[in-house]
């Protein structure tokens, strides 16, 4: 039996999480919703994501499922709860090479108005939009139970904002939960149910 | 063997060539004159000494001091490789991760030299095993620190890339293992290109040596062989040890990427 974390079946669960310039902070988000993550610059809101995503170190007890982070291997944690960086690296030349299956994602691609043929370019032509939103899928081809988005609509115009948020809404609806970084106040409104606030000295507030 | 000694007289008639040089550049303002003395200087110094020192060592062929100058040659080739790096490793990493790669490889291979190819008697025997562990070693040392010269390199100027394929789920050595072809390509391309130029460009030094020891060229040539065949193995067997111990070190048993124990860019851990 794997040792059980605080939090309930089908919870996200963060209790005093603590790292050099951020918190310590709790929350739990049920699965099917979403955190907005808002705060000035500086605040600690990718420290926040990283730390959730255990990219880097960071004390207190986190769980999904009540099963802490330390009960699965690293990898396992980030299949799990996945961070989407605002500006999102790359390791190969052209972009199909970084999907699993790039045939299966013509509806996805079609959705945030991405062409299929794109698998065959280079990265370095792409724009700043198009890189956030392969992004955005390379994640969900792991169907992760945690999102942790951080600015996931930041370089995107009003409608291929819409079709993200569509996307997310549907990952939500089948029993993921979001962790959204997002500065604009109306799409946090619009997206959250719950909103964590970061003061600049990393602590943070939580409502409802 | 037909083998010329020469004496003092005759170096002393070469060194004249050195003088010449300082006279040169006093004539021509180069400001060089006081370097080269030094240089002349503590060449014939150290030289002197590591003749006397190996006179010692064949006459004692005693397994105990052999040993001991073989890890004063190994922990001194490791000093060079952490003088190599821009960025090392912090903290005892710096010096351990390359010198602990080169005792494993150049000791290996040594050994795997001195006990079924040379086969010295006893295998241990100095003039031998020091030679042949130094020829490998300065090669083994140059791959070692050119791999991992690569490898830091690469993981800070290709974070983003390494921590993408970590944050989906990739373990350590996938997400790293561009990086660290790279790396391991930069160590072993000297090597391959010793070998295509050797004989062509330069004729070897420890070649050319025995050929003036009054060796066959033909036994000359095969000695060659051997020892570049050994640096082919030491190189190749120390790089993949150091690069693979760099990507150990660089990442923690989470898989994260520890950029923070590499050392401050102008530091040297």
């Amino acid at each position: 039996m794997s040792p059980a974390g605080p939090g309930r079946v089908g919870m996200f669960s963060v209790q005093d999480l603590r790292r050099p310039g951020l918190g310590p902070l709790s929350f739990e988000l049920p699965q099917g919703e979403t955190l907005a993550v808002q705060g000035p610059s500086g605040a600690g809101k990718t420290l926040l994501l990283r730390a959730l995503a255990d990219l880097d170190p960071s004390d207190g007890q986190v769980s999904l499922d009540r099963r802490a982070r330390e009960a699965m291997t690293g990898p396992a944690w980030r299949r799990q709860v996945c961070y989407v960086a605002a500006e999102p690296g790359w390791w190969g030349e052209t972009v199909s090479e970084h999907f699993a299956d790039w045939p299966a994602l013509a509806d996805l691609l079609a959705r945030l108005r991405l062409p299929a043929a794109m698998g065959a370019s280079p990265i370095s032509q792409l724009s700043t939009g198009e890189r956030q939103r392969l992004a955005l899928l390379r994640a969900l081809e792991l169907t992760p139970r945690v999102l942790l988005l951080d600015e996931p609509t930041g370089p995107l115009d009003d409608e291929a904002t819409e079709a993200v948020e569509d996307i997310i809404e549907e990952r939500l609806a089948q029993g993921a939960s979001a962790v959204w970084v997002t500065h604009d106040r109306v799409q946090a409104k619009r997206i959250a149910s719950r909103a964590l606030t970061l003061a600049p000295d990393g602590t943070a507030e939580v409502r409802p | 063997m037909s083998y010329i000694e020469i004496d003092l007289w005759d170096l002393s008639l070469a060194a004249i060539l050195v003088l010449a040089n300082a006279g040169l550049s006093l004539a021509l303002q180069l400001r060089l004159e006081r370097q080269f003395l030094i240089a002349t200087a503590r060449m014939v110094v150290q030289l002197t000494l590591v003749g006397f020192v190996l006179t010692t060592l064949f006459r004692l062929s005693s397994p105990f001091w052999t040993a001991l100058a073989a890890l004063a040659m190994i922990l001194f080739a490791g000093r060079e490789i952490m003088a190599r790096q821009e960025r090392g490793l912090t903290g005892l990493w710096a010096y351990g991760l390359g010198t602990a790669s080169m005792l494993l490889a150049a000791g290996l291979v040594t050994i795997f030299a001195l006990s079924t190819q040379v086969r010295p008697d006893p295998w241990y025997d100095p003039r031998y095993a020091l030679p042949i562990l130094g020829m490998i070693l300065g090669n083994t040392m140059t791959g070692i620190s050119l791999g991992l010269h690569t490898l830091t390199t690469g993981a800070v100027n290709r974070k983003a890339a390494i921590e993408a394929r970590i944050a989906l789920g990739a373990e350590r050595l996938n997400a790293f293992l561009p990086v660290a072809r790279e790396a391991l390509k930069s160590a072993l391309m000297p090597i391959v290109n010793a070998m295509s130029a050797t004989g062509l460009v330069a004729l070897p030094g420890m070649m050319t040596g025995q050929i003036l020891a009054g060796v066959e060229p033909v036994q000359a040539v095969k000695y060659q062989l051997l020892i570049m065949f050994l640096i082919a193995g030491g190189t190749g067997l120390g790089s993949v040890a150091a690069v693979l111990a760099g990507v150990y070190r660089l990442t923690d048993s989470r898989h994260r990427l520890r950029l923070d124990r590499l050392a401050p860019v102008d530091g040297k851990g």
